[in-house]
């Protein structure tokens, strides 16, 4: 086989193979993104009676997708935050007895206003607008 | 009788795929003698446990179902249920601690005899990644359970990875398998565990035997300046395969009994809506990792905390892989050996950081 003809058959196998592996891998990376599937649109969710809720308490609750800590403090305020710790996504929870919301993963402490007030969380928790409504616990989307 | 039998198929292998190299390992393969010579055992020893693994994992696959309202469940009724069920779960979950800490020791082994050297450097290489590989089996299996640890676990874990600059975001989508931690997570996280790790686990592994045969054991440089009639050698066969399987069965009896008397919990179904338990903590050999990320504050200079520790854990993993080509300089032909203290410090802050994890989990 000439050398020329060797050469050609060479660069058309090397075209040939990278132009296939990169026809391959894309719809494989493509493939492995999941589907945007449509997020619920919720504006606001019901979470109960606010006179049966036990004063310096807790609960999560689910915001659509998302959780949200409700918490009713010792003088009967409602106080709703986003539940994610902006840290590394874990779901925090209200400390009775210091009462400051705190992330058991790494030790994150926020205050009832969702202040980043020390460990590693990077910013605050986003807040949420809490009504009642005949008796009915109502949390919407604030602002 | 038997012995013929096997001595006739051995010749009717031969007469048709030449088996001379086989016999010619086997003849002349030898393992040198001198103070560190227990350290050739560890990586043995990891190898056992991974061929545990897949024999225990391949069993658990009978009876384990993927799926947010069928995972936990599943592993239950393996655990009390399936005859010895319990058994084979608490196998693999301690075997899969104990090739974990063997390739450690085996690495830090090579690291502290110099192994990685020259001609070894891709031994080095592939055996890394073989932890690295192995450290990602440990953290996909840790939430096949669908448990509340493993399950902030993998937020944590994912969330990490999602805050590498520029390609994080699509990594923790393509892990998560969406934006959160859910079923979906755990039907890839299954796939990645029983699937793509062990495929890529294999053919590294087999790599690594392969350029271990080929190059032979590796002489530590004290035993190499040794005149050649001081320098003592045993067989490989059938001298150390023998010890080497004798250690293998110590080993198994103290997988058992570990699994016997240490059952290992399967703790409290995953509840995307509740909060982080307390004392969440990761496998030990993350715990240094996430005992780290704790202590960052969360700026520092310009950076968020936690992007500057993956950065370093990631550049310090680069460094770690390539070490058999960085050179360093000996200078004034000094005694001081900077690559032991380097090693020194690694292991020292591991060992620290672990303890002070654990400590600090359990009284938080």
């Amino acid at each position: 086989m000439s050398t020329n003809r060797r050469k050609f058959l060479n660069i058309l196998l090397g075209i040939g193979g990278i132009g296939g592996l990169t026809i391959l891998t894309y719809p494989i990376l493509s493939y492995l993104i999941p589907p945007k599937s449509p997020k619920p649109k919720v504006n606001s969710v019901k979470a109960g009676s606010a006179t049966a809720f036990p004063a310096n308490s807790y609960k999560i609750i689910k915001f659509g997708r998302k959780p949200v800590i409700l918490v009713k403090t010792d003088q009967g305020k409602f106080v709703a935050l986003s539940a994610t710790c902006t840290h590394l996504d874990c779901i925090v929870q209200y400390k009775k007895d210091t009462k400051q919301i705190w992330c058991a993963c790494h030790n994150g402490i926020y205050d009832l206003n969702g202040r980043n007030v020390s460990g590693p969380p990077p910013r605050p928790l986003k807040s949420f607008a809490v009504k009642i409504v005949k008796d009915e616990i109502i949390i919407t989307q604030a602002g | 009788m038997f012995k013929n039998s096997f001595s006739k198929l051995v010749n009717w292998l031969d007469t048709r795929y030449d088996l001379s190299p086989v016999k010619e390992l086997i003849q002349h393969k030898k393992v040198p003698l001198h103070k560190f010579s227990m350290f050739y055992y560890l990586g043995g020893i990891a190898l056992f446990l991974f061929i545990v693994q897949v024999i225990t994992g391949i069993l658990l696959l009978m009876y384990y179902k993927p799926g947010e309202e069928s995972a936990f469940e599943s592993v239950r009724f393996i655990v009390t249920e399936v005859n010895f069920g319990w058994l084979v779960r608490n196998i693999h979950s301690w075997s899969a601690n104990l090739m974990i800490f063997f390739a450690f020791a085996h690495m830090f082994s090579v690291y502290f005899t110099k192994a990685f050297k020259k001609p070894r450097e891709l031994t080095w290489v592939t055996g890394f990644l073989l932890l690295a590989l192995g450290m990602g089996f440990g953290f996909s299996g840790y939430l096949l359970p669908w448990n509340e640890l493993a399950f902030f676990a993998t937020k944590v874990g994912t969330d990490i990875a999602g805050a590498i600059p520029i390609v994080g975001s699509t990594i923790k989508e393509v892990l998560r398998g969406g934006d959160d931690v859910t079923g979906a997570t755990l039907s890839r996280f299954y796939g990645i565990h029983v699937a793509i790790l062990p495929l890529l686990f294999t053919f590294l592994l087999t790599m690594h035997l392969f350029f271990i045969q080929k190059q032979g054991m590796h002489e530590p440089d004290s035993f190499k300046k040794l005149p050649e009639d001081k320098k003592r050698y045993t067989p490989f066969f059938p001298n150390f395969a023998l010890k080497d399987a004798l250690l293998w069965l110590v080993v198994f009896n103290i997988l058992l009994l570990l699994a016997l008397i240490f059952p290992w919990e399967l703790g409290i179904k995953a509840d995307p809506f509740a909060s982080a338990p307390a004392g969440i903590k990761p496998e030990w050999y993350f715990m240094f990792m996430f005992q780290t990320l704790k202590f960052i504050p969360a700026h520092v200079l310009f950076i968020e905390g936690e992007i500057l520790g993956i950065l370093g854990f990631g550049v310090a993993g680069l460094v770690w892989l390539f070490v058999p080509f960085i050179k360093i300089k000996e200078k004034f032909n000094s005694k001081f050996d900077l690559m032991k203290w380097i090693g020194i410090v690694i292991i020292v802050y591991m060992i620290l950081l672990t303890i002070f994890g654990y400590v600090s989990s359990s009284t938080a």
